[in-house]
């Protein structure tokens, strides 16, 4: 197919037609933060925090196939104050107590958090009652850490295979509902890869845990985005 | 506005639920399993057993292969589904701001007292459910409460207590009191005036090439009414030129906007005309098959609209051979919402009618070219259909000889709220707010609401300024406010709180953001907001614009609209000379764990 012309951050680049903007800006070095995507599943733009600016709209790039000349902002003060902005909201709707979590290093919420550099959200928190669902022999989900992003819902394997994860109710009383009858039979496999999944501490493994000691996780050394950041391609 | 928790049944599961919920086999049968018809299932089973208990989710899960929990995740994204038992009666009385306005406090306490509950309750002899809705679509004549698909209006202390003392009673719903939902058309203009046989209009259209179809509406210059007002014609060139398997044209009836019911009149006193705007629209985009989405507010309507439809298949107007023309086949199902205003939003409405919760999706790719089970699909308003079917019959001239350069032919409008004489108006597009006020009968009047809550809160100064989309856009509804309310507590709270239960709850500044746009409000009516929280809403516009739908991108217009154009009202309540007011009170803080501790406070006066 022939490559079409787009313009990213005022530099132009050549790409290929129909591939996600998210995917072409990783590959020529430049880092846009994202919560719902999950390389290799279908996207779905809820947690709108890869909003960029394409042709002057506010766009989710994870979600939007580049066109031929295409103008596309990824990192101005407005779009920086939104990112930051959506995760401060997302701390103040959830219950995210950092200390005492098995994803502390390895979430991508918190260090989302601290490339924001938040110290306290600016909004009030809620503090919403929230439960714990550990009916499942394998996996516990913890609602008060979930940020609703989806990407347990939309990890499954053959469409026409019944959902183990959906979403229950609407507006700010959403929240997932894992199909106990079908997950019963979970293997640690599996759960694994259900945990692995998910950006926060929200889906965790039982009987397992903190295999890795805080300070030497993912993101304690290495902020999120800086691998893609650091890559210094010029294409 | 009721809170939340009052707009579902809080029954723990299968207390009270004496139906034989297991035995779903010919409503199962009737969809043949089919899981994209998961909606009309959940609404049959709804309707016979008075909810759609933990058993009946299971018996469809595996009839339609699915997992129970994603049964329950379409069943419990709409108010009217409920998994718990919602009485023999369910009444589901309306919380807009207009029937809040009309007194809407007081009926909802006759009902709590002859009842015997609270609303978001069942009866103890489980007899009469009492729940909030949001608006039905009978702002002219509130208040105004649904009943086992029956609308009750105009509501008074009188009423009240006979209806309730005929469910008591055991009585049909039927004889209640007569259904007496009223039209209320108090102008007509090309769209309603009877002057089109229906017949001919197709004809017409078909006499010519698709192709040219298209071209006449472009000449027409006809716009969406459902609010977005994109070219009809441009949209129909689209899908038209799509590729795939089956084209679908759809109806948008939803018209949950509050204030909004323009669609409902015509649904009522011009269904004919719609049918075939909708076969003309299928002729052109190349489809054989129409889906009217209806809301379900209006279930009221089925048998009559049903009627109608079987008798135009009668006359030849619908089905195969249309209008005796070989090879043109059409025709046209009725598909229920089961209530979220969200599925308005035309991605929404279509998962909502492949029987999923109304989710919007992401575009592109776009309806016409990605839609309904993935073909390609036309969706457009009630009004943009009828005025379809005009143009056929009497040509583009003479629909661009009517309104503005811009926004040609008319404008149904709803108008309610605080005026003589509420209803539907059907005006050329151009008239002034001030023209609407008069015709209306409205005096002393603080602010129009134009376009409902996610439109646009006019203030005086601006009466002047013209309904059209180059001024004043609006799907239809106009909420007239006089003087005598509280414009931040009585409207724009409302609408505010509106839009936290309607989300459909994926993206993040709308489930979140709003919430918080609402404490902020609330704040400042409490009389403790300071200078910096007006700055700080108006900041949060940028990442609600970065919604995924219409509905979080406009959800906090109420308060920015308001901000805007009555600035004074903020500026009044607010703290001038502080930057920060303190909301906490230590003694009420320690008073609960105090009186558990049996103990007296001891402040040692650290609040002063
Ligand atoms: C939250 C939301 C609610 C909507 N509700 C309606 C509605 O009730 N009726 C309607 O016709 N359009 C509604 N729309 C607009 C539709 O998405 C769509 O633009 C319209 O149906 C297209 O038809 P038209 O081109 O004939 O106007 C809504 C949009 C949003 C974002
Ligand atoms: S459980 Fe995890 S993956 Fe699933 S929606 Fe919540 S945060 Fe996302
Ligand atoms: S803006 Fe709100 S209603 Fe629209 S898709 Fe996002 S969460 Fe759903
Ligand atoms: S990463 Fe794109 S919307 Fe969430
Ligand atoms: S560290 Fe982020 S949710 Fe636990």
């Amino acid at each position: 197919m022939s490559k079409i012309l787009i313009n990213i951050n005022g530099k132009d680049y050549s790409a290929e037609p129909g591939k996600m903007v998210l995917d072409i800006a990783k590959e020529v070095g430049i880092y846009i933060p994202t919560l719902c995507h999950y390389e290799g599943i279908k996207p779905q733009g809820s947690c709108r925090i890869c909003t960029c600016k394409i042709d002057g709209r506010n766009m989710t790039v994870c979600t939007t196939p580049a066109t031929h000349r295409m103008v596309i902002e990824t990192n101005t003060e407005e779009l920086e104050k939104i990112r930051a902005t959506i995760v401060e909201l997302l701390f103040a709707e959830g219950n995210h107590f950092c200390p005492a979590c098995e994803r502390s290093g390895n979430c991508e919420l918190q260090a989302l958090a601290y490339r924001y550099k938040m110290m306290v959200p600016q909004f009030p928190y809620i503090f919403p009652a929230k439960d714990i669902d550990a009916k499942n022999p394998k996996i516990m989900i913890d609602h008060n850490r979930c940020i609703l992003c989806k990407r347990c819902i939309r990890r499954k394997q053959e469409p026409e295979n019944p959902s183990w994860f959906v979403f229950k109710d609407r507006g700010n009383k959403v929240q997932i509902n894992l199909d106990h009858e079908l997950t019963a039979d979970f293997d640690d496999e599996l759960a694994q890869k259900a945990m692995d999944t998910c950006p926060v501490g929200a889906i965790i493994r039982k009987e397992k845990g903190f295999d890795v000691p805080i300070g030497s996780r993912k993101y304690d050394k290495n902020p999120i985005g800086s691998d893609i950041e650091n890559q210094g391609v010029t294409l | 506005m009721g809170d939340t928790q009052t707009r579902k049944s809080e029954f723990s599961n299968h207390e009270k639920c004496s139906c034989n919920c297991n035995d779903l086999s010919a409503i199962l049968a009737r969809y043949d399993n089919d899981p994209t018809r998961l909606m009309d299932i959940l609404i049959e089973v709804q309707t016979q057993c008075g909810c759609v208990s933990d058993e009946a989710v299971k018996v469809i899960a595996k009839a339609i292969n699915y997992s129970s929990v994603d049964v329950e995740q379409t069943l419990s994204f709409y108010h009217f589904l409920s998994q718990t038992p919602t009485g023999k009666y369910a009444v589901y009385l309306n919380d807009s701001a207009v029937a809040e306005m009309m007194g809407r406090e007081e009926i909802a306490k006759t009902f709590e007292k002859e009842v015997g509950c609270k609303f978001g309750t069942v009866s103890e002899d489980g007899k009469i459910g009492l729940f909030n809705t949001s608006c039905i679509g009978m702002n002219d004549q509130e208040p105004s409460a649904i009943i086992n698909q029956r609308v009750f209006t105009k509501l008074t202390k009188a009423k009240v207590a006979k209806i309730v003392n005929g469910m008591k009673n055991n009585l049909d719903i039927e004889d209640l009191i007569g259904t007496e939902v009223q039209s209320n058309i108090l102008k007509q203009g090309p769209i309603l005036t009877k002057d089109t046989e229906i017949g001919e209009a197709i004809k017409k259209a078909i006499s010519m090439r698709p192709e040219d179809v298209i071209e006449e509406i472009r000449q027409s210059n006809l716009r969406g009414r459902g609010g977005a007002g994109f070219p009809t014609a441009m949209k129909w060139r689209f899908c038209r030129e799509a590729v795939g398997e089956k084209h679908y044209v759809f109806c948008n009836a939803d018209e949950g906007e509050p204030g909004t019911f323009k669609d409902r009149v015509i649904l009522t006193e011009r269904p004919q005309l719609l049918f075939a705007g909708m076969t003309i629209a299928g002729y052109a985009i190349g489809s054989d098959e129409g889906i009217l989405y209806l809301r379900y507010e209006y279930k009221y309507m089925e048998e009559y609209l049903e009627e109608i439809l079987s008798n135009m298949r009668k006359e030849g107007l619908l089905g195969n051979d249309v209008v005796g023309e070989k090879g043109f086949n059409f025709d046209i199902r009725i598909q229920f919402g089961g209530g979220a205003y969200i599925c308005g939003e035309e991605s929404a409405l279509l998962e909502s009618a492949e029987g999923k919760r109304g989710e919007p999706r992401d575009r592109p790719p776009f309806p016409v070219v990605k839609g309904y089970l993935q073909q390609p699909t036309a969706v457009n308003n009630v009004e943009t259909l009828c005025s379809v079917a005009k143009i056929m019959h009497k040509g583009a001239k003479w629909y661009r000889s009517l309104g503005t350069f811009d926004s040609t032919g008319s404008k149904l409008i709803s108008v309610s709220g605080d005026c003589e004489k509420p209803g539907v108006y059907e005006i050329e597009w151009g008239f002034s707010v001030n023209d609407v006020l008069k015709m209306v009968g409205a005096k002393d009047v603080q602010a129009v609401q134009v376009g409902g809550p996610s439109g646009n809160c006019v203030a005086p100064n601006e009466f002047e300024r013209k309904l059209a989309y180059e001024d004043l856009s609006t799907g239809g509804s106009l909420i007239v406010i006089g003087k005598k309310r509280d414009l931040l507590k009585d409207i724009v709270l409302n609408f505010t709180e509106f839009f936290i239960e309607e989300s459909c709850g994926s993206c993040v500044p709308c489930r979140a953001m709003t919430s918080q746009y609402k404490n902020k409000l609330e704040k400042i009516i409490r009389g403790n907001g300071v200078a910096e929280d007006i700055d700080q809403m108006l900041a949060w516009e940028n990442v609600m614009i970065s919604n995924r739908c219409g509905l979080g991108q406009t959800a906090a217009n109420p308060i920015l609209s308001t901000i805007k154009n009555f600035r004074e009202l903020y500026e009044k309540k607010i703290n001038k000379d502080t930057n920060f007011v303190s909301e906490f009170n230590l003694d009420a803080a320690v008073q609960e764990s105090c009186k558990t501790a049996n103990r007296i406070p001891n402040l040692g006066g650290a609040h002063e």
